[in-house]
């Protein structure tokens, strides 16, 4: 017998994956990659009433600032697959401004090496 | 010691009421997002590695894997797929003004290799966690880094009681090359996890230039 207090009511298992992606596919590779930072476009006043539960929800999640693709997967619990499909809707939509992460041709980038070691030393002396 | 993430312990954030200011990346560190990914055997201590440094709780996500049966019974209407579900772990550091760093945690076994892509593409490097009791059980993750073409340093996390092994004999043990960063660590303590990853970074600005 499950006690209330272990009942899951948003469990994403309860709703089949192709449910909440709508039979869509995953979006390209490059888009919504782990650490492509996500935020809800500004004006969001007048909000159709379409979006299904999920597309709300993240909506929601990521209207107070930036979030990257898996912390939103974290924080929804949903599967990551299922996150970069709604967010691309979202973003398709114009309901969110995704910010992708540096080029690959740019990581040798000597400046943001240096960068992150800086900051590291900065933070942790 | 640290255990692979478990979904079902992990607190439950369903709404954005249920998160603070410092949940969201600071306005000015989403110029630039960049990764760093903890790799090692079950159990090393990546997840205890990533708690000790990162700035929010550190979080897990999953993905479903699926893929096909060898068999496809048609006449059950049975659709032939299998799935696995994996977790991964991650945390998050704010660099400076312009650059946030996020630490993911990859389990080590070849079977996730699809979520390795993921998390490999676009990787500053890798901090390879190992426990001198074990260092054949990462042979494996060592692997897949190069087989990724990932530049990454060695922490050997001590636990316990455990013997200090040369780091010499952990090198031949490794197979490494010279110039490969082998470096003692606590993933308990902040500071000792910090100076790994500050030597992982000093390496691959080395190679970088």
């Amino acid at each position: 017998m499950t006690r209330p207090e272990e009942w899951e009511p948003e469990s994403a298992a309860l709703v089949r994956p192709y449910v909440i992606t709508k039979g869509r596919g995953l979006p390209d590779d490059g888009d919504l990659s782990l650490i492509t930072l996500v935020t809800a476009a500004p004006d969001q006043g007048q909000r159709p009433t379409r979006l299904s539960p999920e597309e709300l929800r993240l909506l929601d999640l990521c209207s107070a600032g930036y979030l990257s693709v898996a912390e939103i997967a974290g924080h929804t619990r949903l599967p990551l697959g299922v996150v970069r499909i709604v967010l691309a809707a979202l973003k398709d939509g114009g309901y969110v401004l995704t910010r992708p992460p540096v080029a690959r041709a740019r990581l040798a980038d000597k400046e943001l090496l240096e960068e992150v070691l800086n900051g590291l030393r900065a933070k942790f002396g | 010691m640290a255990s692979e993430p478990s979904l079902d312990e992990r607190p439950r954030l369903d709404a954005r009421r249920n998160l603070g200011e410092g949940d969201y990346v600071s306005a000015g560190a989403t110029q630039t997002a960049v990764k760093i990914l903890v790799v090692g055997h079950f159990a090393v201590g990546k997840t205890t590695f990533i708690g000790s440094i990162s700035e929010i709780e550190p979080l897990s996500t999953e993905e479903t894997m699926t893929r096909a049966a060898e068999a496809i019974d048609d006449l059950k209407g049975v659709r032939g797929k299998t799935t696995t579900t994996v977790a991964m772990d991650f945390g998050r550091l704010t660099i400076s003004e312009r650059v946030v760093l996020y630490l993911f945690g990859t389990p080590g076994q070849m079977r996730f290799v699809q979520m390795w892509e993921d998390m490999a593409r676009g990787a500053l490097g890798a901090l390879v966690l190992v426990d001198p009791e074990r260092l054949a059980d990462s042979f494996a993750v060592i692997d897949l880094i190069e087989q990724y073409g990932l530049d990454y340093a060695i922490a050997v996390n001590h636990f316990d009681g455990n013997p200090e092994r040369a780091e010499a004999s952990l090198r031949e043990a490794l197979d490494l090359l010279d110039d490969t960063p082998v470096v003692t660590c606590d993933a308990r303590d902040e500071q000792s996890s910090a100076a790994a990853l500050t030597t992982l970074v000093s390496y691959l600005l080395a190679r970088a230039g």
